[in-house]
């Protein structure tokens, strides 16, 4: 008996010009734009209750998000806590972020925040102190503070953005280096604009869609 | 295990039950619906029940164990039907299919460790497919959560990729309310699953707090509307769409927009495809209808969604097997989606026009917004032109063994127009969608997104219990998927449930065999069972009653019959071994070049 199902085989049939990308976006097949990766800061003002972190490292691991780090802590709200997120995703990654992270029950509000956000972290330095005055030189030029020495090792706290931090580790780097722990980014909106607030949550279906402005997070 | 719960600090108890009081007014609650009527409650496990019957359960499915018993206990007054089932997989997949049924969340239960990761399964499986499910597990005393205690797991954790929500219980007071709060969690918005983890002695602790109504949290919120002016946007394109098609998904069903939506199709003629888990969304038998689109879809189906120039997709999450490749889908079509899940809108397909919104409530937006009717006369030809060029027409000769579709369709043919299907999942799941006529919403129950074999035989128990009398419960199974589930029939002949069982019987895990055959040269490694119990002497041991087909003569009596018996009955269906499911399009592949026979793929 035959096989299968009667029809003009896949050879005959007519096929459509278009295609899409791997976003599922409609392309012009000759000049294929790309999302390329940027880094971004997201904000979230969660409930302070047991398991949110889980909640939302559970989420970036199981959807496979690029994240650089992830702090969290408590705020004026004895009830609310703050997650701030640095990921690295091309936009249509940054939209799915914001929209899962939404979708948790315990999250309030999620934002991107501006490239012109206040970026911070801290970092502990602990580097080998055979030359205490050329360590200590480093340490004022990077307003770093000395938390700890020791014969052997002077230990630094050093507060800034991400490129100030990168830049006093490789400067310290030359003493070396014995271990390092930094905090990753904390962030805050300037002026009076709010970093994630709640009452601006309900997502518009404008934003649901992509954001195709294409900011880049410089640190300040 | 009560003298725990009084170990519980007073100072905890305070904190924790003093807002409560002042925001929800459970108070008012108690004295106004349940006092007059009920004994208030005296612990948390009765909470709990009082939770379930504020909300309107009427059926929980599960198992007992150690962990639950407390709640089992305050079950034992209750009017909640409890559904004993012979595993919890089981317990997890009936509640699934009651809720798709009927709408509201159906509700099972389980002890902790191994009663709970039993029910994972079901819960994964309402979570791929949105559906509204509340599971209670049980749970050791708070003070050895963590020590690694006799029947421990740690089911927030485990569950938490799979649910919707969930919570640990912490307090006597506050557990009914935490139950509510699930229930009208797992139905509000877009639906899925949601668990209440239930220590002993937070179930066993004295309270005298009635629980709160369902209602969600302030930080759920939920968008019923579309933005007017996306919506005018959408309804411009779709008036001078030239090559419209409608693709309606399970979203369709759960958001009761079936209604709206075949209205705006046959108002303005739009031709319409459905998604697996959105079949029953428009009647198969319409002129208008291409019927499933996807990797087993129709091949007109899968033509005019390929050649389309105007899509509107309304609850679908555009999932792999029903697109294909991203890059060969719909590439020509700008796409109108309507989903009540913001996070939907241009995950894996980009929406031009994003109306964000409940299904019944924007398609009612979007035919207020819709003044002309595309002028699509041509397409409609065309796509009538594909339905008799790519005719689900089979082979059947008579000298051969019976062939699947066959029976597919003479089950249909057996029973009435609102019966209700469930399947496992496989060949038979899609010999079901693609030789059923479906004609109406939530008769169509399977297990789509996660694809849990063994689905058809508990959810067959579940549909029982939520479908009206006078719809037939058709489980049309397979081998090897019937093999994992079937001791829920001691379930279905203890509980006489009216249900009928065909078992397509094929002695392979019958779709792995077909992609070995396609993709692995035909090494049938581990999917030839190459025997198989008898399944009707199988039932009939349960004390259901057994049929069996080996001819085409048997079909229309055997089927006839078995219908017909008031009980569980079971039909070991022979048929042709070497039968495969076409139209195919290989994972990834182009749904335009859907293959028709095995050299095409």
């Amino acid at each position: 008996m035959k096989r299968g199902l009667e029809g003009p085989p896949p050879e005959e049939r007519p096929t459509p010009a278009g295609r899409r990308n791997k976003q599922g976006i409609r392309i012009d097949p000759e000049v294929e734009a790309t999302h390329e990766p940027r880094r971004t800061v997201i904000s979230a003002l969660v409930e302070h209750e047991p398991g949110v972190l889980s909640d939302v490292s559970g989420l970036f691991s199981r959807r496979q998000f690029n994240i650089e780090s992830l702090t969290v802590g408590p705020t004026e709200d004895e009830d609310r806590a703050r997650i701030t997120i640095v990921v690295e995703e091309p936009d249509p990654g940054i939209d799915q972020v914001e929209k899962q992270l939404r979708k948790l029950v315990p999250v309030i509000a999620v934002r991107e925040l501006e490239p012109d956000a206040m970026r911070r972290e801290l970092a502990l330095v602990k580097v080998a102190a055979a030359d205490p005055a050329a360590v200590s030189a480093v340490a004022d030029m990077y307003d770093a503070t000395a938390v700890d020495s020791s014969p052997e090792t002077a230990t630094f706290e050093i507060t800034g953005s991400r490129q100030k931090i990168e830049a006093a580790v490789e400067t310290f780097s030359r003493f070396g280096i014995r271990e390092i722990s930094r905090t990753g980014t904390t962030a805050l909106a300037r002026g009076t604009d709010r970093t994630a607030a709640p009452g601006a949550t309900a997502q518009s279906a404008d934003e649901a869609n992509h954001n195709e402005t294409s900011q880049t997070a410089d640190d300040d | 295990m009560s003298e725990r719960a009084a170990k519980i600090p007073p100072a905890e108890e305070e904190q924790d039950g003093d807002p409560i009081t002042d925001s929800a007014a459970p108070d008012a609650v108690a004295e106004t619906a349940d006092s007059e009527t009920t004994d208030p409650v005296t612990t948390g496990a009765e909470a709990v029940v009082r939770a379930l019957e504020n909300a309107g359960v009427e059926y929980a499915f599960g198992v007992q164990g150690g962990a639950i018993m407390p709640v089992y206990d305050a079950l034992y007054d209750s009017d909640i039907r409890h559904v004993t089932m012979a595993h919890e997989q089981g317990a997890a997949h009936a509640a699934d299919a009651y809720g798709i049924v009927s709408g509201e969340p159906g509700v099972c239960l389980a002890t902790s460790g191994p009663g709970a990761t039993n029910l994972v399964t079901g819960i994964a499986d309402a979570d791929m497919d949105s559906d509204p499910l509340l599971a209670l597990t049980g749970q050791v005393p708070t003070e050895f959560v963590g020590n690694d205690a006799f029947q421990e797991t740690d089911t927030t954790g485990v569950t938490t990729p799979v649910t919707k929500d969930n919570t640990f219980a912490s307090d006597s007071d506050r557990v009914g309310s935490d139950v509510s709060e699930a229930f009208a969690l797992a139905r509000e918005g877009r639906p899925g699953p949601t668990l209440v983890d239930l220590p002993k002695d937070v179930t066993n602790g004295e309270t005298d707090r009635e629980p709160d109504a369902p209602t969600v949290p302030d930080t759920y919120q939920v968008q019923e509307r579309a933005e007017s002016d996306l919506v005018a946007a959408a309804a411009e394109r779709i008036e001078n769409a030239s090559r419209p098609v409608m693709l309606l998904g399970g979203g369709v069903i759960k958001g009761d927009a079936t209604d709206a939506c075949r209205e705006f199709a046959i108002e303005h003629e739009i031709p319409v495809i459905t998604t697996m888990p959105g079949i029953g969304a428009f009647p198969e038998d319409h002129e208008l209808s291409l019927e499933m689109a996807g990797m087993h879809g129709t091949g007109y189906a899968n033509m005019a969604v390929t050649h389309c120039d105007t899509l509107l997709g309304i609850g679908t999450r555009f999932d792999d097997r029903l697109t294909g490749g991203i890059e060969t889908f719909a590439p020509d079509a700008e796409v109108i989606h309507v989903d009540i899940d913001p996070a939907e809108i241009s995950k894996n397909i980009y929406a031009d026009y994003p109306l964000v919104g409940d299904a019944e409530t924007v398609v009612e937006q979007l035919a207020a917004a819709v003044d002309e009717s595309p002028e699509a006369t041509k397409w409609r030809a065309q796509c009538q032109q594909w339905k008799s060029d790519y005719s689900m027409a089979y082979d059947a000769p008579e000298d051969k063994p019976v062939q699947p579709e066959f029976v597919v369709e003479a089950l249909d043919e057996a029973t009435g127009d609102r019966a209700i299907v469930t399947t496992g999942v496989g060949q038979h799941q899609m010999w079901a969608c693609q030789y059923w006529t479906y004609t109406e919403p939530r008769t169509w129950v399977s297990s789509h997104g996660l694809g849990a074999m063994g689905y058809g035989l508990p959810s067959a128990i579940g549909a029982r219990l939520a479908a009206d009398d006078d719809q037939e419960v058709v489980c049309i199974d397979g081998d090897g998927s019937f093999l994992m589930t079937l001791q829920g029939l001691s379930v279905a002949v203890r509980e006489e449930l009216d249900i009928t069982v065909a078992v397509l019987n094929n002695e392979y895990i019958g779709m792995v065999r077909q992609w070995q055959d396609a993709f692995f040269d035909g090494r049938h490694s581990a999917s030839d069972y190459g025997w198989m119990p008898e399944f009707d002497k199988l039932a009939e041991a349960f004390g259901a009653e057994g049929f069996r087909i080996d001819d085409y003569d048997d079909v229309a009596d055997t089927i006839d019959a078995a219908i017909a018996y008031d009980g569980p009955s079971v039909i070991d269906v022979h048929i042709d071994p070497d039968a495969n499911v076409y139209p195919m399009v290989p994972s990834g592949g182009d749904n335009g070049q859907f293959a028709l026979a095995e050299e095409q793929l």
